[in-house]
């Protein structure tokens, strides 16, 4: 087949709705969106262990405790469900970590932010895991067909995930002013931060376009924007607390929230690497990769030995 | 240095005894016992499984997808091999 019959095929795949699949012709461009895409995606749900993993020995509780360890394992296993689906369209895993390593490729600029109190361990459950949570709804009828079927399992995992983080919220919301206070101050902290995770406005989103176009997303940054800041404004006022924006207001017309823009400045800065954690998320993220080079090379070695022992026997 | 992830495997998990093996992802591991012990702390968090299967990637054989038409062609004009195809005297009843 030449070359326009091919994009034919692809073209005719997406029109229908259907998958597209490791082993089928796919544009360049549409091969490189996806390692971009996902990769990131994927740096993001291990770079996202570090602020809460900053909690789990001063969780105030054995169940606190068990419950953020378990949440946290999870996330670990959605940067693996992410890598080998990125894997699948030629990249190696040992180019993926490296790229993350070397400050290269990016990872989602919330978990530059620092996880102050344990207030923050509620309110990054509920609202960073919350809207990763809209995101991948979307994502798991994504176009490529790995990807999207990782995100069938991701989305199964984060319902826990943002509901420990609204207990919580609710325990601190109910309980002593001081810990009501300290609620208010992660959300103060965590609302705009959180909204940025959508990525900029649609008028100044570059990839947004061919995004769409492939059907690798559905919705576009605002519209995600702004499911999220309806869905969540009830859950503020329940716990009695106040979005830090003077603009909030229902706009009936609409049937939705008005709201400020997030800092677009901040957000730019932050990606670009000068966020409040940038440099310590990547030095954590390098320790930890070249602390455990002896646990892959003896790995490496037993299975050398052991199929030398069993070829020889 | 080369930074070794191990090798891929493919990962078939069995929901029930008595169901199919069903693909539900990959993983990297150096050998058959990490590849378990792997799949299991990957994909069985939540009792997803009763039993799993690990297969080196490189050891699948997998149709091409411009396969589509010719592969599968030959059976496409065997319209005898469904139950429609024959004809039951209605005195018979369901058989
Ligand atoms: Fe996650
Ligand atoms: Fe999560």
């Amino acid at each position: 087949m030449e070359d326009n019959k091919f994009e034919e095929v692809f073209e005719g795949k997406l029109a229908k709705n259907e998958m597209v699949e490791p082993k089928d012709w796919m544009p360049d461009n549409y091969r490189k969106h996806l390692i971009r895409q996902i990769s990131q995606h994927a740096h993001s749900e291990i770079v996202g262990m570090l602020p809460e993993g900053n909690w789990i020995t001063r969780a105030p509780s054995l169940r606190a405790k068990v419950v953020l360890l378990a949440k946290v394992q999870d996330e670990g296993g959605h940067g693996l469900y992410l890598y080998t689906a990125a894997e699948t369209l030629g990249i190696s895993r040992d180019e993926l970590l490296n790229n993350l390593h070397t400050g290269k490729a990016k990872y989602s600029s919330i978990f530059n932010y620092p996880t102050l109190t344990w207030a923050d361990i509620g309110a990054v459950g509920w609202l960073v895991d919350g809207a990763a949570i809209m995101n991948q709804v979307m994502l798991q009828r994504t176009s490529y067909g790995p990807y999207a079927r990782a995100m069938v399992r991701i989305c199964k995992e984060e319902s826990f995930h943002q509901r420990q983080g609204f207990e919580i919220m609710t325990h601190l919301s109910f309980g002593t002013a001081d810990q009501k206070a300290m609620a208010q101050d992660a959300l103060n902290r965590w609302w705009f931060p959180t909204m940025m995770m959508f990525g900029p406005p649609d008028s100044e989103s570059p990839n947004s376009e061919n995004a769409i176009k492939w059907r690798i997303k559905r919705e576009t940054n605002d519209q995600l924007r702004q499911k999220f800041v309806n869905q969540t404004v009830p859950q503020v006022e329940y716990l009695g607390l106040t979005v830090p924006d003077a603009n909030l207001k229902w706009n009936e017309a609409k049937k939705g929230y008005d709201y400020s823009e997030p800092n677009w400045v901040e957000f730019k800065n932050v990606i670009s690497g000068n966020g409040p954690c940038n440099k310590q998320r990547l030095l954590a993220r390098n320790k930890a990769h070249n602390e455990g080079a002896w646990v892959r090379e003896a790995a490496q070695a037993f299975a050398r030995k052991r199929k030398e022992i069993y070829e020889a026997a | 240095m080369s930074d070794n992830q191990g090798p891929v495997w493919e990962i078939f998990l069995q929901k029930k005894a008595g169901q199919p093996f069903v693909h539900c992802g990959s993983l990297h591991a150096f050998d058959k016992e990490m590849a378990l012990q792997n799949a299991r702390d990957l994909y069985t968090r939540r009792g997803e499984g009763v039993s799993i299967w690990a297969v080196p990637s490189n050891a699948i054989v997998a149709s091409s997808p411009e396969d589509i038409g010719p592969f599968f062609e030959p059976s496409n004009d065997k319209v005898y091999r469904h139950p429609t195809f024959y004809q039951i005297p209605d005195a018979i009843g369901h058989m």
